[in-house]
């Protein structure tokens, strides 16, 4: 059976490239090397909820059609509309991201990624301040100090900490994944011994408990990598972290500024804030300084909780005032795989990374306004185009139901929300299993997306589908302008 | 297809034209001897100047470091917009135009080839996706390869032919085209917050100083053969009494110089010519530069001159755009990229009143006026580090007309004013002299033998201004010469017409050219092994994702060259 080997996997932001496919009859039947979701993917790519025929919308009902006759009539709804919205774009190539935006310029109309409903108040935080960062294998050679905050990369990047941070073996770093097996084998041990006396003993557990003490010193203060997790909740990353700090709800921007005070070595005059002892916020303040390299990764839960962008900014401005004490970086976890890929080539043909408005014959970009959520909102777009995205699951109800009411044509291989209100559907390929293409890893490293098995009959990726749209707006239009001079 | 410009003023220095009045026939995208008059499509430049296509031999124009700063500043973008046309694609600008709108204003001011000098050799399918999105204009890129770990690692076990091959490997891999030097160490150092301080400065954790890597780098690439010298981004860049580093590092290869030929380019040298102590003694290096490069032939350099405008600043050299972000307070971005490089980006306004920024002015046109041999320094703005490349017909007005470049003086800061050598240089630059910094020089010292001049069986690049220089004196109407290169009469690529009176005609897409350099094969087959190996220790990408193919090159130029190795 073939295997194919270094296969990137089209799932989350870390884009880990060293999967290994076993290939039969066409399938992926075995999936080495990758996480649940990785495996979960590869492994479904042929299940039942596939979309297999371009459908069409008559009279309520989805018939199916021909290809050609979907492309003809997503080419008519797009060049008769006056301000239509380009949306989704996160699940697939760079490749077809670049025709999506030339066909969202030849519409005029507005194009949008889901960073929109994601990171985005991030992107505008970067816009206003920068960003000190770097690519994961900095973090992997060198970071002595590693902070997760509002993510839970265990459950949502899984092999990130054991690729690309405390658990990755590094130049000049060493894997803490033995001081973790340690710990855990000390507590399972703990358990044991804990239950045997009791059992044989029969004494009152307190009296065992004194003489119990962990042989592991989960200290901040220890030698070597350490892991701090901040969350509202105690997630499984928290229960790996040498240090959890346990923050309430919403008040990510007074613990991150209470950080920032103790950095520039001011006195907090209170004892708790957001909930967390000051004297935990100091020990945490001292591991930030006194590390040689730090690295900072925040999440939705620090990006859409409470302030937002105000969020970030406070976080950046954490990391620029620890960069005057040590080298600190910072990056956001980027969620689809290819989100930041999107931000990347909005980014260098148009000068802006989401929320793009054509409908003056240039890019004009000014999120609130030219945000998809926003026009939505607003009821003013009058067509849609879906690609690789289930916005209506995930958009506020009112903008889902304004998108519903307009034509809309969805491109993606599943039958989701989206595509079941949608008035045309084109199936496409799965690009990383059935078409190439590149994608950019959360940290804006490019990694070719490979093409292990073959579509299945009569369906093609994302890029030649909107290739084949934007020919067909452009035939109509033509025909347009010589019907006018005739 | 074939093209005939009639009675054009040519000026082609690689072929020793003058401005003489004389016919260029294109045919099939190259010059030739002649064609069929009948049949040719024919463009009348009587009275205009005629000269090969514009060569930029350092312009930041594509890549990971360029998008980032494109992201960071919306506020560049929103007062400089360009509208889609029946022909070309939209866009915005300014300091860092999207890519479409890059190679637009490139092909209106009459250039055909620009290098993009910073390629992170992790992120090079990032910069070829761009550059195959910068339509017209052919390009190129130079790996960043000054701090990779495995050039430090052979150069400080003494393994240049080893390092060599390394090295090759390397620019296959990215598609790249010339050896880039950055900050040497300084970039590892940053890896932990550090920078170098001089040339013997060992850089932390691996027992090698700067002067070793540029030296080991040197002979690697006369041992591979390379078309142009490495080209270097000094230490010190940017701070205070860094001349004498400029200096240091162009004399400690000297003896490695053989027949005269040149072995280092010393990229946006405005930069590195800074005399004082701080930024109040601050004063121009200028002179003791050009002495050293009157008086030796080893050493090109490029200007970086400075344009007083809100710009954008970056480089590859992390530790000094932190050091400009302190000085500052701005934006602030850094980009550090495993094993191999950082990069960081800070917004910068050069302002004409600033004591500083009206010095590092005219320091730029100094290093240009003073330098006798035109074809060892070369027109840059480091765009957009000294500002956007849509200021050199400015540049080039102050380079033709000392009266441009008074007009200039009489507004800067009086302290630069009075202590500038501008008003005591009287040198004026001919037409001849600006196709040489402009284009036959940057061709030459990037060894493109096709590109840079109009000889027989040269590329059909040519730009072809409007300016009479029979009936108008430059140096007198350096308006009328700032107008003439703004807006190219005609620009043609590749034997066709693209601009014509300053607008677009035509989207296309220009070439990417690299170096396949060819080792001897069992070595080849050697080092790939050697590298499968070490692989996962140094990158955490796998080996066979790594290199960049050549489906990401819109148009692919490779440029076979036979190495020692």
């Amino acid at each position: 059976m073939p295997v194919v080997k270094a296969v990137s996997c089209p799932v989350c932001g870390s884009l880990c490239d060293d999967i290994e496919l076993t290939i039969e009859n066409g399938e992926v039947v075995k999936v080495k090397n990758g996480c649940a979701m990785c495996e979960a993917k590869f492994l479904s790519h042929r299940s039942e909820h596939r979309i297999r025929k371009p459908l069409i919308r008559k009279d309520g009902e989805f018939v199916e059609t021909t290809l050609e006759e979907a492309i003809r009539r997503t080419a008519e709804i797009l060049a008769e509309a006056n301000y239509p919205v380009l949306y989704g774009w996160s699940n697939t190539s760079c490749e077809a991201i670049s025709v999506g935006i030339e066909l969202a310029e030849e519409v005029g109309g507005v194009i949008d990624n889901t960073a929109v409903v994601c990171h985005g108040p991030s992107l505008l935080s970067v816009q206003d301040m920068g960003i000190p960062s770097c690519t994961l294998g900095q973090i992997r050679h060198r970071a002595d100090l590693i902070i997760y905050w509002g993510c839970d990369p265990w459950s949502a990047h899984p092999r990130h900490i054991e690729r690309y941070t405390a658990f990755a073996e590094g130049r000049f770093e060493k894997s803490a994944w033995r001081g973790y097996m340690a710990k855990i084998r000390s507590l399972i041990g703990l358990k044991k011994i804990r239950s045997a006396a009791k059992r044989l003993v029969l004494k009152e557990p307190s009296e065992i408990e004194a003489r119990l003490k962990p042989t592991f010193v989960p200290s901040i203060a220890r030698e070597g990598r350490k892991l701090i997790v901040v969350d509202v909740r105690r997630t499984k990353t928290a229960e790996m972290a040498d240090f959890f700090i346990q923050v309430e709800p919403g008040k990510d921007y007074e613990l991150l500024q209470a950080l920032r005070a103790l950095v520039r070595d001011q006195e907090l005059e209170v004892d708790h804030v957001a909930g967390v002892p000051v004297e935990y916020l100091e020990e945490v303040v001292d591991a930030m300084v006194s590390c040689d390299f730090g690295a900072l990764f925040f999440g939705l839960g620090l990006t859409m909780g409470g302030a937002k962008l105000r969020n970030i900014d406070a976080a950046l401005s954490l990391i620029r005032d620890l960069n005057m004490r040590t080298k600190f970086v910072i990056m956001p976890m980027r969620g689809h795989f290819n989100v930041t890929g999107a931000n990347m080539v909005f980014t260098w043909q148009t000068g802006y990374p989401y929320a793009v408005d054509f409908s003056l014959g240039y890019p004009r970009y000014n999120p609130g306004e030219t945000s998809v959520v926003d026009v939505l909102l607003r009821g003013e777009s009058d067509a849609a185009l879906v690609v690789a995205s289930d916005p209506v699951s995930s958009f506020p109800r009112k903008a889902a139901e304004h998108l519903a009411r307009n034509p809309l044509i969805y491109v993606g291989p599943h039958m989701d929300v989206t595509a079941q209100v949608a008035d045309v559907v084109i199936p496409s390929a799965f690009v990383g299993i059935e078409a190439p293409g590149t994608a950019y890893r959360m940290d804006h490293v490019p990694i070719p997306l490979k093409k292990v098995v073959d579509p299945p009959e009569g369906v093609l990726p994302d890029e030649e589908i909107l290739r084949r749209i934007l020919s067909e707006v452009r035939k109509i239009k033509r025909e347009k302008t010589k019907a006018e001079a005739a | 297809m074939e093209l005939l410009i009639r009675n054009g003023f040519v000026f082609d220095p690689i072929n020793g034209v003058n401005g003489e009045k004389m016919d260029i026939a294109v045919k099939d995208g190259k010059i030739v001897d002649k064609v069929n008059e009948s049949r040719a499509k024919t463009i009348d430049a009587t009275g205009m100047v005629v000269m090969p296509g514009g060569v930029d031999i350092h312009s930041h124009i594509a890549g990971g470091k360029v998008n980032a700063g494109r992201l960071l500043r919306p506020e560049d973008h929103f007062k400089d917009v360009e509208r889609k046309t029946a022909v070309t694609r939209s866009g915005v600008g300014y300091s860092i135009p999207s890519t479409f709108t890059t190679g637009y204003r490139y092909a209106r001011m009459g250039w055909t080839t620009v290098m993009d000098p910073a390629m992170p050799p992790l992120e090079a399918k990032h910069t070829h996706e761009e550059l195959s999105d910068t339509p017209i204009i052919d390009k190129a890129s130079y790996p960043l390869l000054g701090d990779w770990w495995f050039v430090l690692e052979y150069l400080r076990d003494g393994k240049i032919e080893e390092c060599a091959r390394h090295v090759a490997w390397m620019i296959k891999a990215t598609k790249g085209y010339a050896i880039k030097v950055v900050n040497p160490g300084g970039l590892e150092a940053w890896g932990y917050g550090r920078n170098v301080e001089s040339l013997d400065d060992p850089v932390p954790c691996f027992g090698i100083t700067p002067r070793e890597i540029i030296r080991g780098l040197c002979k690697v690439n006369k041992l591979l053969h390379l078309p142009h010298t490495i080209h270097l981004h000094t230490n010190n860049l940017g701070k205070p009494g860094n001349y004498l580093t400029a200096l240091e590092t162009m004399r400690c290869v000297e003896d490695l110089a053989e027949n005269g030929k040149p072995v280092i380019h010393i990229t946006h040298c405005q930069f590195c010519a800074f005399k004082g102590d701080d930024w109040r003694t601050f004063q121009s290096g200028a002179e003791e530069i050009a002495n050293y490069v009157n008086a030796h032939s080893h050493v090109t350099l490029d200007m970086g001159q400075v344009i007083f405008t809100d710009t954008t600043t970056m480089t590859a050299d992390g530790p000094f755009q932190y050091t400009l972000y302190t000085l500052t307070g701005n934006k602030w971005t850094n980009h550090d990229v495993e094993t191999e490089t950082s990069a960081g980006i800070v917004p910068f306004h050069y302002k004409r009143k600033s004591y500083v920024h009206a010095t590092q002015w005219s320091i730029g046109l100094e290093l240009a006026l003073l330098i006798k041999d035109p074809w060892k320094i070369m027109m840059t703005t480091d765009h957009p580090n000294g500002g956007p490349f849509t200021a050199y017909p400015r540049i080039i007005a102050w380079l033709m007309s000392r009266k441009a470049r008074e007009a200039t003086l009489r507004k800067i800061n009086p302290k630069a004013r009075s202590r500038s050598l501008l008003p005591s240089i009287s040198r004026e630059l001919d037409f001849y002299e600006i196709a040489i910094v402009t284009r036959a020089g940057q061709a030459k010292a990037l060894g493109l033998k096709n590109k840079g001049h109009l000889g027989v069986g040269a590329d059909a690049d040519i730009a072809i201004y409007n300016f009479n220089p029979e009936t108008m004196d430059p140096a007198k109407n350096y308006r009328a010469v700032r107008r003439a290169f703004k807006r190219a009469a005609y620009t043609i690529k590749g034997g066709q017409v693209v601009v014509k009176d300053g607008e677009v005609l035509k989207h296309m897409d220009g070439a990417t050219m690299w170096l396949d350099v060819q080792l001897c094969e069992p070595c080849e087959i050697e080092l790939n092994e050697n590298l499968k190996r070490r692989f996962k220790e140094y990158w955490t990408v796998e080996f066979e994702n790594y290199p960049v193919s050549e489906d990401y090159l819109a148009v692919s130029h490779p440029i076979p060259v036979k190495a020692d190795v």
